[in-house]
């Protein structure tokens, strides 16, 4: 299979050298969250855990109500990645399919919009959600949240979409299907692999993001992951062992759910990355 | 599905006619029903916010009250602020660090990754770990690391006799800047060598074959077909990484707050301290437009630079 070991065992050495200087960052900290709090300060630092235990761990999850912040994160980023996929999802459907009057002003203005740098938005989205009544609610963050995901997940789905054979869709409609059917059950299913991309990377983008819930809520009671963390390591600057367990924690699922989906996002980037 | 819509008035009795004119309604009907929930999120949330903002970035944007036009007065204002001015070299020194860092490595893993290997798959997870990681997570966990008195890059520095006493790296501003640029190159590196790795894939292996036929050797075959290939890809990594360096926001929220005494500002740091902590609202949004123009400018710089130039090489 490798052709010229000698020059892949070499190559493979030098990759896995860098890897590990890449990785490294994410060893120390859990080598750190492994240790008693105390000993996060020591001088000079450890690099593999002298007294392991999960005790930042249990101390992490019931400190200030992490578990409410955990959950909440996974409630704004589980519905706004549900609302933004499916209507992005709907318009890439029909942008791609069929010609109809504004088709190509909509999808100018939605790539356009993805140009413009999202802090740009922030002062004028926040006196909306002022305007609204928004702010300190969890589903302002939502309704933001989901806006934010529609032009790039169109653009991700149209260009699947666009490879899909016309057959197919000829023959669902001869036998009396709705656009709708062929949405739901031709278009859909055979876009699993740009689908799950998008929804990854929807879920992620919820899950991960920072600035807007740092601005648009300031009650603690409704803060987000990123922001509980953030006030967390301010209140207890020197207690980097619980720190870092929480920042695990909070890191997991998105790892976790890149693991098992690998294969389906390498072939959804490589459809979008290869078209843009 | 334009073969729905067309139709031939005259050359069709009446009755066909309705028929055509009722189908036509409810085919388009469906479309704009399929567009209805994406168009108003767009429209309330992306396009009346934005020309709302230009529109009062030629006001003085009061917090209560009614707004009242001041021409250009927050652009001159803006202009004229030496913290600023700050703020882009800071940017730039930023750009010049962390794009050549995530170009010339995202594309050397790439290259290194592109062909059959063990562990080609873990490898490549792990090279993207950080880009999935949340902006907050990372930024703690260089602030830990380049800690002055306990951090371990002063350590590792001072146990081989690199430096003699430890570096106070967040507290300088240019070595601020640069500990956030390694940071993002680092969270970057991954993303890039995605992008690169679905470019070297279209790349055709007869092209490779013949030229190892012409006996033309790895360098020779890397700079005369890998490299013109994958042009696109590297113009478009090149932009969103030159884009991203303007953008730069939590590392520098986190590590410095724009401090001390403003000299690490970066632009959107400044935009955001001037709204939220001066609430200076017509400032900021006059702020954020000059941010937007220049990157577009950038962007069109770079389309320039990176124009086509020969029309027999495929782009990847």
């Amino acid at each position: 299979m490798w052709v010229n070991s000698r020059a892949t065992t070499i190559r493979f050495l030098i990759l896995l050298t860098f890897a590990i200087i890449m990785a490294f960052p994410f060893w120390y900290m859990a080598v750190v969250s492994l240790e008693p709090n105390q000993l996060s300060l020591q001088y000079p630092p450890v690099l593999f855990p002298q007294h392991a235990s999960f005790g930042n761990y249990v101390g992490a999850w019931q400190a200030n109500n992490f578990a409410g912040y955990f959950m909440r994160s996974l409630y704004v980023s589980v519905v706004s990645t549900f609302l933004g996929t499916l209507i992005a999802c709907a318009v890439a459907f029909v942008v791609s399919r069929y010609r109809f009057f504004g088709r190509n002003a909509i999808y100018r203005a939605f790539l356009v919009s993805m140009m413009i740098p999202g802090m740009t938005f922030l002062l004028p989205q926040f006196k909306l959600m002022e305007t609204l009544g928004l702010l300190n609610h969890l589903y302002g963050l939502i309704l933001i949240y989901t806006a934010g995901m529609i032009p790039f997940t169109t653009f991700l789905m149209k260009g699947f979409f666009d490879d899909i054979p016309l057959e197919l869709e000829d023959a669902v409609l001869m036998d009396g299907g709705s656009k709708w059917t062929l949405f739901a059950r031709v278009a859909m299913p055979m876009a699993t692999p740009s689908l799950v991309t998008a929804v990854l990377f929807n879920f992620m983008g919820g899950w991960d993001e920072f600035t807007m819930a740092l601005t648009f809520l300031q009650n603690p009671n409704k803060f987000t992951l990123p922001i509980a963390l953030m006030f967390f390591q301010g209140q207890h600057s020197t207690q980097w062992g619980e720190f870092f367990a929480a920042a695990l924690i909070q890191t997991a699922p998105i790892i976790i759910m890149f693991v098992i989906f690998q294969r389906y996002i390498v072939k959804g980037i490589m459809a979008g990355a290869v078209k843009g | 599905m334009a073969k729905d819509t067309i139709v031939f008035h005259s050359a069709l009795p009446l009755r066909r006619r309705k028929q055509r004119l009722y189908r036509s309604v409810r085919h388009h009907a469906a479309i704009y029903l399929f567009l209805l929930p994406g168009l108003a999120f767009f429209l309330v949330f992306t396009t009346y916010p934005i020309l709302y903002s230009f529109v009062m970035s030629f006001t003085n944007w009061p917090i209560m009250g009614p707004a009242q036009f001041v021409g250009v007065q927050n652009y001159s204002q803006v202009l004229n602020d030496p913290i600023v001015r700050t703020a882009f070299l800071n940017a730039i020194l930023y750009m010049v660090v962390s794009v050549p860092l995530q170009l010339g490595l995202g594309l050397l893993v790439a290259i290194g990754l592109d062909r059959p290997m063990p562990g080609r798959t873990t490898l490549r997870l792990i090279y993207y770990l950080p880009v999935i990681t949340s902006w907050v997570v990372v930024t703690y966990i260089f602030q830990y690391l380049f800690n002055t008195d306990y951090g371990l890059i002063n350590w590792l520095l001072m146990s081989i006799n690199v430096i003699q006493s430890p570096i106070s790296w967040l507290a300088d501003p240019n070595k601020a800047i640069v500990v956030a640029a390694i940071l993002g190159s680092w969270k970057g590196i991954g993303w890039a060598m995605m992008i690169f790795l679905a470019a070297l894939q279209g790349v055709p292996v007869e092209l490779y074959e013949a030229a190892a036929i012409d006996g033309a050797g790895k360098w020779h075959s890397f700079w005369s077909i890998t490299l013109p290939s994958i042009r696109a890809s590297m113009f478009f990594v090149t932009v969103l990484l030159v884009m991203g360096a303007f953008q730069v926001f939590i590392q520098i929220y986190i590590l410095t707050a724009g401090g001390p005494a403003d000299q690490t500002q970066v632009p959107l740091v400044w935009m955001y301290q001037q709204a939220f902590a001066n609430l200076q609202f017509g400032y900021a949004s006059a702020l954020s437009w000059l941010i937007a123009v220049l990157i577009v400018l950038f962007t069109m710089v770079q389309f320039w630079i990176f124009r086509p130039r020969s029309l027999n090489v495929r782009e990847g």
